[in-house]
Formats: C-alpha cells, structure tokens, sequence
C-alpha cells in the first residue's frame, strides 16, 4: 500500500481519477507496442543470426583462398595489385520506421556493373587464385550488407524494446497500484469524514430535542 | 553518399580493398579506436574484425544506439571466435530478457 502524500479532497479525488485513467489506457498502448515490436524483432534477430552464420563461414573460405594467392604472390606486387580500386561502391542509406524506431536500410550498387571491372588489376603479374579470392569476397559482399542492416535493426529495436519494458512495468507495477491506493485511500477519508459529520448531526439533534424537552417541562 | 569502411590487419582487409572500400590496416586496438574516433561519421558500415573488436567492446557498445555507423564484426584470419554471434545473443537478451533463440 503506498498513498501518495496528497490532500485527501474530492478535487484531488476527481484529478487522480482523471490520471488513472490515463495511465491506464497509456499502459495498454505500450503494451501492445512492446508486443509487436517483440514480434518484428524476433522475425529480424531470426534472420540476423541467419546471415551471420552464412557472411562467416564464406568470409572465412574467402579469407583462405586469399592466404594461398598471398602464398603465391610477393608482397609488393600484391600490394601493387589491389592499392588502386577500379570498383567503387555506392551506398545509400535510407530510414525505415518500425514502430517509431528509425532503422536503418542500406541500398548499394557497384559502379561497374561487369565483372572485368572487379579486378582492379592486370592478368599478366597476378596469380589466379587472386582472382578467386576477390571473386568469393564481392560475392560475400550483399550478405555483408544486409547483415549490417539487420544486425543494427535488432541492435536499435532491442533497445526500444528494453525502454518500453521499463514503461510499462513501471506503470504496471508502480504507478498504476499507487493511483488505486490513493483513491482508495482517499474516498476511505472521505466516507470517514462523511460518517463523523453524520453522527455530529445526530447528536446535535438529540441535544436539540433534549433541549425542548426539558424547556416544555419547566413551562408545564 | 556514404562509404564503407574495414578495420583489421593487412591480411583480411587487403582484398576487400579491391571491391572499392575503405580499408584501415590497424594493428592494435588503439588503432582501430583512435580510426572510429576521426572517421566514425563518413561511414554508414564499418566492418571490423573480431580480434580487434574485441580490444574496444566499450567504444564499439557507444555506437550500438545510433542509427550510423553500424559496426559489423567480421571473423579474421584466425576464423570466426563466436564475438559476433554473442552480440546477437546479447541483444536478443536485451529485448527479451532471456536467451530464447541460441538455448539448442
């Protein structure tokens, strides 16, 4: 039981009846959207844990085909054949609300469309397996970009989620119990006061009627 | 317009370099923080490698409620350590308060 420390009157009576029904209604609308946001997340965290397994294990394979063209390759003219890019990314972000929460959704394109423009380097110094390398790595890359995408999603909808518990707890279990008590609390006062101001009457009343009584007797 | 960027040693990042993406050959977790800190807004997603990422968990956990940049964690030349997919795993506790997905 906490009664919060308000004067008990009809005024403060009507007022608090008035939040109650407030923080009641507020309740239920946070409710719902902790529901559904809890619905989309697990549908995006599903679907995060998905790509991440799949960008992993094909970085990985990328990676060791890059190791054996490293193998292959002196270090200068590795470095000689991938210092100047021929392929440039375009990427774009755009903002998508889910349940008031901004997500974030990245859309790119390559600025070489062909697959020649990939390489940024000449046949005639380089080993195939560089090639390969760089091939199984652009082919890693859309997965790589969703998976920022949906990695951030659930990172940014968790977030939300965590805060709108945090409301809808505290109206649930703090603000909404403490308004009920205190009406209570209050209407009790109130009733109390109603039964003393009643009793008060009566016996005035009988005072009253005593009075006459005895002034009838004196006269009689 | 933005670009994309990764962090992690030569040897991961430098093929990466050929499909058009900023790359940053850093060697400590210094590095990589001292690169987040100046470049962090030219990028829409930074992908850095688990090893490092894991030197900087609280710099990379100050730009998790941000919209941009996204800070993706990619396994490096020793493969995947599992740091990435735990960050799946934190948030979905975040979100549910238990770990529902990963329990199997």
């Amino acid at each position: 039981m906490a009664v919060m420390n308000v004067n008990p009157t009809r005024m403060e009576l009507t007022s608090l009846k008035r939040r109650l029904v407030t923080a009641r209604r507020g309740y239920k609308l946070l409710k719902d959207k902790r529901d559904e946001m809890m619905k989309k997340f697990l549908n995006i965290v599903r679907e995060n844990r998905e790509l991440r397994e799949k960008v992993e294990t094909l970085i990985e394979d990328a990676n060791k085909s890059f190791v054996v063209a490293r193998a292959m390759m002196s270090d200068a003219a590795m470095e000689q054949a991938l210092m100047y890019p021929s392929q440039k990314i375009n990427l774009d972000v755009d903002i998508k609300n889910v349940m008031s929460v901004e997500l974030p959704v990245f859309k790119f394109s390559f600025e070489n469309e062909d697959e020649s423009g990939m390489y940024p380097y000449g046949y005639a110094t380089t080993s195939a397996q560089l090639d390969e390398s760089i091939k199984a790595l652009s082919q890693v890359l859309p997965y790589m970009l969703r998976l920022a995408e949906t990695e951030k999603s659930a990172q940014l909808l968790a977030a939300e989620i965590e805060k709108t518990r945090r409301r809808v707890n505290a109206l649930e279990y703090v603000l909404i119990p403490n308004l009920t008590d205190t009406i209570r609390h209050i209407t009790m006062k109130l009733e109390e006061n109603e039964r003393g101001n009643l009793t008060r009457l009566m016996k005035v009343k009988d005072m009253m009627i005593q009075q006459q009584y005895n002034a009838k007797a004196q006269q009689g | 317009m933005y670009k994309m960027a990764v962090i992690g040693d030569k040897d991961t990042v430098m093929g990466f370099q050929a499909l058009g993406m900023d790359v940053f050959d850093a060697k400590t977790g210094n590095d990589a923080k001292q690169f987040l800190k100046d470049a962090a807004e030219k990028y829409a997603v930074i992908y850095i490698i688990e090893s490092l990422a894991a030197e900087i968990t609280d710099v990379i956990e100050r730009y998790a409620e941000k919209q941009i940049p996204a800070i993706i964690l990619i396994p490096g030349r020793e493969g995947s350590l599992g740091i990435g997919m735990d960050g799946v795993k934190k948030s979905v506790e975040k979100a549910v308060g238990a770990d529902i997905l990963f329990k199997d």
